[in-house]
């Protein structure tokens, strides 16, 4: 098992090295760089700089091959993901501010997401082809096709028009008062989930039909077992194991979802770094940014296929 | 003594797109206490649906069971209650199926699926009833019993899994057990193995067995009598040896002579019966066996025979001996 998770993260560390590459370039491709930005909110200034030697003092003189060399070097050798061009701290620094408070949204989500998608899943196998099992399952297709940005959206509008009531835009820590916090994030937390519930209904419902026409659940009925028993003890855990992939493949969309509801409900996290360095062309955060949620993505579908071999154990035998 | 077990004019159907489909046809038998009946019978004869009927586990829907009734030690099984058929079933009535490698939970350790029923029927805590399990896996001549409790069923081979069937089914003690093909999806070296301890486990535990298989020749060693299903019916009914020395039926006629001898190490099977297996969908009017039979008359083709002692103990089901 040592040795496999040893191999696994091996494998990935080309692949971090190629995406990494990639978005130090494209970023740095954005119309309109940073020096231009920097040099147009100069012009009034006494001192005027110019292009060169600022060019000069951020490093950006250097072909591009040598500034990522620089930057993995850095990275690979000091732990250090650079300097924000703009506010002059240490790119690391902003990140870890921010990760928690996405790493809560995209938690809440998905604890939203698997309450709400895996007794509804299940129930639906049981009601097969009733009224039931129609309703929720047009739900979920329902879930499926309304993008989150737009409910996001009439959440911020309509109760403010209606009651006058609106989210609140100042960001509580969780730390600072849990209470306040929850109810800030539960809303864009809902919405993440609702998307993420659909599919994982779906396949709780599809795999719960698949396990449930399966011998060994005859067995279990023939032991005397009660429904509830048979499903509970028997059918679900089967039915979960390939679930559980698809959680880990929903990894990517649950952070896209959640950097988009980061900028609706303002609330400080990755999504809103990323936006903000984006439009401020702050190349060194960009790409910090991009580099941990790779990392993040890779390490999450380590962890799911890690806690495969608890649910399968022919998995974990191997 | 009365009997344990009397299926009384059973039918259960399918029903689906294509039609309907009569998988059981108004199958009477009885089995009696500690006796071991065997059911023979071409693939599709309706043998597991027989056996799944007595239980009620047949899926419902496509299937039904739509008359009849299963009279265990005196009581319908078809009109119980709920709580009623489940405190039947892994505790009265012991059931193995004919999949080894399908009917195991590949998600539970082979200890709790064993302890399973005794936890179930006789309210013991889990550590007994694991405690009961080794003692069981043991009694199966599974071996290091006590290590293999924790194992899962893919450490198994398939005839250690139909020794952990076995354990299990028998883990209550039933005054009855059901067997669909245990053996069939086995190797052949093993059958013999899984057979035997199969019997010696219901001698121990005082079990009647009914053994469902179409192999006649595994029949003759292990079973008293036999019951012959052909198309959803019994078409013949004996004592084993009776069956053996005077088959009545032209299609039992048949599978004896489909059956290698023993003294041959070939498994071919040596005059298999000719034409095609009934389409249940598609009866014929007369005898379902018309079709296939050497001896068939007019008769048989427009009159379907219904099953007749022709002899003490001994029933068939054709115009032949009427
Ligand atoms: N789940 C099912 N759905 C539809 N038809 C079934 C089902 N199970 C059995 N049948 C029908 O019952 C017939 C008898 O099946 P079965 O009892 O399994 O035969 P066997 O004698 O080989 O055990 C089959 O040929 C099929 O037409
Ligand atoms: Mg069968």
């Amino acid at each position: 098992m040592q040795r496999y998770v040893i191999r696994r993260i091996l494998t990935l560390i080309p692949t971090l090295l190629f995406a990494s590459a990639i978005v130090f370039v494209t970023v740095r491709l954005i119309p309109g760089s940073v020096i231009d930005l920097m040099l147009s909110q100069n012009e009034s200034g006494a001192a005027k700089v110019s292009r060169q030697s600022l060019e000069a003092a951020l490093g950006f003189d250097r072909p591009v091959y040598v500034q990522y060399l620089q930057w993995i070097g850095g990275i690979l050798f000091h732990g250090d993901l650079g300097t924000s061009l703009w506010q002059r701290t240490p790119v690391s620094e902003q990140i870890l501010q921010r990760l928690p408070v996405t790493f809560e949204l995209g938690l809440l989500a998905m604890a939203v997401a698997l309450t709400l998608a895996i007794p509804i899943g299940v129930g639906s196998a049981m009601r097969q082809d009733t009224a039931v099992d129609y309703i929720t399952r047009s739900f979920s297709i329902l879930m499926l096709a309304i993008p989150g940005f737009w409910l996001g959206t009439l959440v911020i509008v309509f109760p403010s028009i209606w009651w006058g009531w609106s989210p609140e835009i100042k960001y509580t820590p969780f730390l600072e008062h849990p209470g306040r916090n929850l109810a800030q994030m539960i809303i864009p937390a809902v919405i993440l989930g609702f998307g993420l519930s659909a599919i994982t209904m779906r396949m709780t419902r599809t795999m719960m039909l698949e396990v449930l026409r399966q011998d060994y659940v005859r067995t279990a009925y023939a032991k005397g077992l009660a429904r509830r028993t048979v499903i509970v003890r028997h059918a679900l855990r089967n039915a979960l194991i390939p679930v559980v992939t698809l959680i880990g493949l929903q990894a990517p969309v649950l952070i896209g979802g959640a950097v988009i509801m980061e900028q609706i409900f303002v609330i400080p996290g990755m999504g809103l770094l990323l936006l903000e360095a984006v439009n401020s062309r702050d190349y060194p955060v960009i790409t910090g940014v991009f580099l941990v949620v790779g990392v993040a993505v890779v390490a999450i579908n380590l962890l799911v296929d890690l806690s495969y071999g608890l649910l399968d154990p022919k998995v974990r035998h191997q | 003594m009365p009997a344990l077990l009397e299926v009384r004019g059973l039918t259960t159907r399918f029903r689906s797109s294509g039609g309907t489909v009569t998988a059981v046809d108004d199958v009477s038998f009885d089995v009696a206490q500690g006796e071991t009946l065997a059911i023979v019978g071409e693939s599709g004869s309706g043998k597991s649906v027989t056996a799944l009927s007595i239980l009620r586990l047949i899926p419902t829907p496509p299937g039904r069971i739509e008359a009849g009734q299963v009279l265990f030690e005196g009581q319908d099984l078809l009109t119980l209650d709920d709580a009623g058929i489940r405190a039947i079933r892994g505790s009265r009535i012991g059931m193995i199926f004919q999949e080894p490698m399908s009917s195991l939970n590949p998600a539970l350790t082979i200890g709790l699926q064993v302890a399973e029923p005794i936890v179930e029927h006789r309210g013991a805590t889990w550590r007994d009833a694991l405690t009961r399990a080794r003692g069981l896996l043991d009694r199966v001549r599974i071996p290091d019993a006590a290590q293999r409790l924790a194992a899962y069923p893919h450490q198994f081979s398939g005839g250690m899994r139909q020794r952990v069937m076995i354990a299990m089914a028998q883990a209550c003690e039933p005054t009855l057990t059901i067997a669909d093909e245990p053996t069939t999806a086995l190797d052949v070296t093993v059958q013999a193995q899984i057979l035997d301890l199969l019997k010696t486990r219901s001698e121990e535990t005082g079990s009647a067995l009914v053994l469902i298989t179409h192999d006649l020749g595994v029949v003759a060693r292990y079973a008293s009598r036999v019951a012959v299903m052909y198309a959803g019916r019994i078409v013949e009914i004996a004592p084993a040896r009776r069956l053996y020395r005077t088959p009545q039926h032209p299609y039992t006629r048949g599978l004896m002579q489909s059956v290698p001898r023993l003294d041959s190490d070939t498994a071919e099977r040596l005059v298999p019966i000719e034409g095609q297996p009934p389409d249940l969908g598609r009866l014929p009017q007369g005898c379902a066996f018309a079709p296939r039979c050497r001896v068939v008359m007019p008769r048989c083709r427009t009159e379907r025979p219904v099953l007749a002692q022709i002899a003490d103990n001994h029933a068939a089901a054709c115009f032949h001996h009427a």
